[in-house]
């Protein structure tokens, strides 16, 4: 180790896997990963959902999965818990929705109402 | 992409209920279920809660397994890491009233949520055999820091103004110890870590070496600089194999990434470690045998002084600190003296790690600020004494400390008041006794541990002890006279005064304290010939209620060596010169008809 920015590299390329232990997201990104959830096709969605938080370096974000909500037909399901805001609901999703959800709802605030729920169902 | 991580806890008390095992089922399980790129396995170092162990927690989500065995890896793989259902029966329950509340989270339960962690907020939080986990949490930024920005005198400054004092028991003031090895302008110093934790019931350092071994490195390094010293030496007990594994790994580690070694962060400073194992000799926790012991001789204390910031190691000055102090040392760096002074006592500043154990229910690892009262350690934190017994005695120090009785409970817990009090800091030891304890047989365990560690160069420890050790029996056996107490009180005073080092001069301290504190208890044994917990063998008596016997045999059938008779649907009868008082009929009787006296 010859200078503090090698020391910096090296902290920057690893902080991101650690930083996933201390689980204090304020925003909570909840993916259902139930059988039925699984089988129309969540994983992808998850590991897309992981991949953009850490790209766009979200520190107050935390993905997590949860079991079946009971609206099976309706899968995949995302859930966003954001702070002062209703939960938002979207189904039907898919890895191509997420970068969309990220910036306008995640990064800007603004739930992407055409992929939620009510949008869908009516 | 890495969407989960478990962490399992591969301390010594959780390796040694088989969590590696189950990491490595973890692992093949993980391959298996096809998520080997989404959710990856860490071995972290201890949690602290070691009695609920083997532990694990899987993050983001933070939930807290418990008592985990092997067969459970495909359920929790299956269940938890691909579907998201928490496995419920796994989760951590805590006791609240007569009611087990389910806690989702570490952070949550009783025992984490007054903890202030500084010395272990690595430990079960990385991995301790990955040096890149450790430069993630800012790992070596104060080593670089000191060495481009600071000068040695300021790096000194710094400690001194912090507060921070010996973690290994006397409590020392850091900065002044290493201010004295760096006004001697000689070529050649040392810096030696003390890892030979030998106390009875203490595993501190072992939790700091095997779940943050970069941070004592790390710290040795910096203090290094600060004196003027290019070599360390690491002097850990051969019996800790898992602290000695992965100190090695990280000293090779360090080597490999130019942490340690010459010209460390282009500064021009060369700075080296190597571990020595010590072969579990008591005495060589003292600095002085330490040092004499490294040096390659039999580890006998020498006199002090000249102090080792003097004439340490080799004949050149040397400081020696101890493993918690130095894990103190990087944060102190980085935070700043103020940040570490704002916290403990005027007396003592920052927190403390204690190894709770003994007659509580969370046996474990914790760390509190100083000035935290014993109280709020053993029933906010420990979870109170087991069996609904009641608190008796908490005995800090180890053989060199003393017994605290419930009077003292809500004392502030700092180096002064414990002192005061009669015992002492110690290394972090807190034992806890309920009443089944006797006081009398606790001072004469300790004796005995110090009569076999004693080194026998100075007459007071080697033969002074023996001798204490000789009334302490014949006072247990029931031989004792109110005369005894007093001589036994005079020698105590006399070994206090005239032992060479530390372990002769504090050895008598389980007897002084549980002699002013707990007097009643020596005089039942000497006068009544009586030891009020049931402990003491040769005072007891086991007899049978013959009105609560229903003789029914099995007492008889139970008895080792045939002392019980007695007709069947009789009552029996116990020979009382032929009992050897194990107890076994008591346990064994349905009808509470035995008692103890």
């Amino acid at each position: 180790m010859k200078s503090l920015e090698e020391l910096a590299q090296i902290r920057e390329r690893m902080k991101n896997k650690v930083a996933l232990r201390e689980a204090n997201g304020e925003i909570r990104i909840v993916v259902g990963m139930a059988t039925c959830g699984i089988a129309a096709g969540a994983r992808p969605v998850l590991n897309a959902l992981v991949e953009s938080v850490v790209k766009e370096d979200l520190k107050n974000v935390t993905v997590t999965q949860t079991g079946c909500i009971g609206m099976c037909r309706l899968e995949p399901i995302v859930e966003v818990f954001a702070p002062d805001q209703d939960r938002v609901t979207y189904v039907k999703m898919t890895p191509d929705k997420v970068p969309e959800i990220i910036e306008k709802h995640i990064k800007g605030g603004h739930p992407v109402t055409k992929y939620t729920i009510g949008a869908v169902e009516n | 992409m890495i969407r989960t991580q478990v962490l399992i806890c591969g301390g010594t008390g959780c390796s040694s209920s088989n969590s590696m095992l189950i990491a490595d089922r973890m692992e093949e399980e993980i391959v298996k279920q096809g998520l080997a790129d989404e959710v990856k396995v860490v071995r972290t170092g201890c949690f602290g809660l070691c009695a609920l162990g083997p532990v694990m927690i899987v993050y983001p989500e933070g939930t807290f397994y418990s008592r985990v065995k092997p067969e459970d890896v495909p359920e929790i793989v299956e269940e938890h890491l691909l579907k998201g259902r928490v496995v419920d029966r796994l989760v951590y329950r805590e006791s609240e009233g007569d009611e087990k509340v389910e806690v989702p989270s570490l952070q949550e339960t009783g025992f984490y949520k007054t903890q202030l962690r500084v010395a272990l907020h690595n430990c079960g939080v990385i991995n301790p055999e990955d040096i890149e986990e450790y430069i993630a949490v800012d790992g070596y930024a104060a080593l670089g820091k000191v060495l481009t920005e600071m000068t040695p005198e300021q790096v000194i400054q710094v400690m001194k103004d912090s507060g921070l004092r010996g973690r290994g028991g006397a409590g020392f003031p850091t900065g002044l110890k290493w201010e004295f090895a760096a006004r001697n302008k000689v070529p050649q110093k040392y810096v030696v870590c003390n890892a030979d934790e030998g106390d009875p019931g203490a595993f501190m350092d072992r939790s700091v070496l095997e779940g943050d071994p970069h941070a004592v490195l790390e710290a040795m390094a910096i203090a290094g600089y600060a004196i003027g010293a290019n070599k360390g030496y690491i002097y850990v007990r051969a019996e800790y194999p898992i602290a000695v594994k992965r100190l090695n790994l990280a000293i090779n580690q360090a080597r490999e990434y130019g942490l340690l070694g010459n010209d460390i962060f282009g500064s021009g400073f060369n700075f080296d470690i190597e571990t020595r194992l010590g072969a579990g000799a008591f005495v060589c926790g003292e600095e002085t045998a330490l040092l004499t012991s490294i040096e390659g001789n039999r580890g006998e204390p020498r006199a002090k002084p000249p102090f080792p910031a003097n004439k340490g190691l080799f004949g050149q000055p040397t400081i020696i600190n101890n493993v918690e102090t130095l894990a103190n040392i990087p944060q102190i760096i980085l935070k700043g003296a103020d940040w570490f002074a704002s916290m403990g006592t005027e007396d003592s500043k920052g927190t403390k790690v204690f190894a709770l154990g003994g007659k509580i229910v969370n046996t474990g690892l914790v760390e509190i600020p100083l000035g935290t009262t014993l109280r709020e350690i053993i029933f906010d934190i420990g979870g109170g004494i087991p069996n609904g017994r009641k608190f008796k005695a908490a005995q800090t120090g180890g053989p060199s400390g003393g017994c605290i009785p419930a009077k003292f409970l809500d004392t502030p817990i700092d180096y002064g008041n414990l002192t005061k009090i009669g015992s002492m800091m110690g290394s972090g030891g807190l034992i806890v006794m309920d009443d089944t304890t006797c006081m009398v047989d606790v001072a004469r365990f300790f004796l005995d541990f110090t009569v076999d560690e004693s080194c026998g160069k100075c007459t007071p420890c080697r033969i002074g002890t023996r001798r204490l050790l000789e009334m302490l029996d014949k006072i247990t056996s029931g031989n004792g006279t109110l005369e005894d107490l007093d001589k036994m009180e005079e020698l105590c005073y006399y070994i206090k005064n005239n032992a060479m080092c530390a372990l002769g001069q504090t050895a008598p301290n389980p007897v002084l304290s549980t002699l002013k504190h707990f007097r009643e208890e020596y005089e039942a044994h000497v006068v009544e010939k009586r030891c009020p917990a049931g402990v003491c063998k040769k005072l007891l008596r086991y007899e049978i209620l013959p009105d609560k016997c229903k003789g029914c045999t099995k007492c008889a059938r139970n008895c080792p060596v045939g002392a019980i008779t007695g007709k069947v649907k009789e009552p029996h009868v116990i020979d009382q010169s032929k009992c050897i008082k194990c107890g076994a009929c008591m346990d064994g009787c349905k009808f509470a008809a035995i008692i103890k006296k």
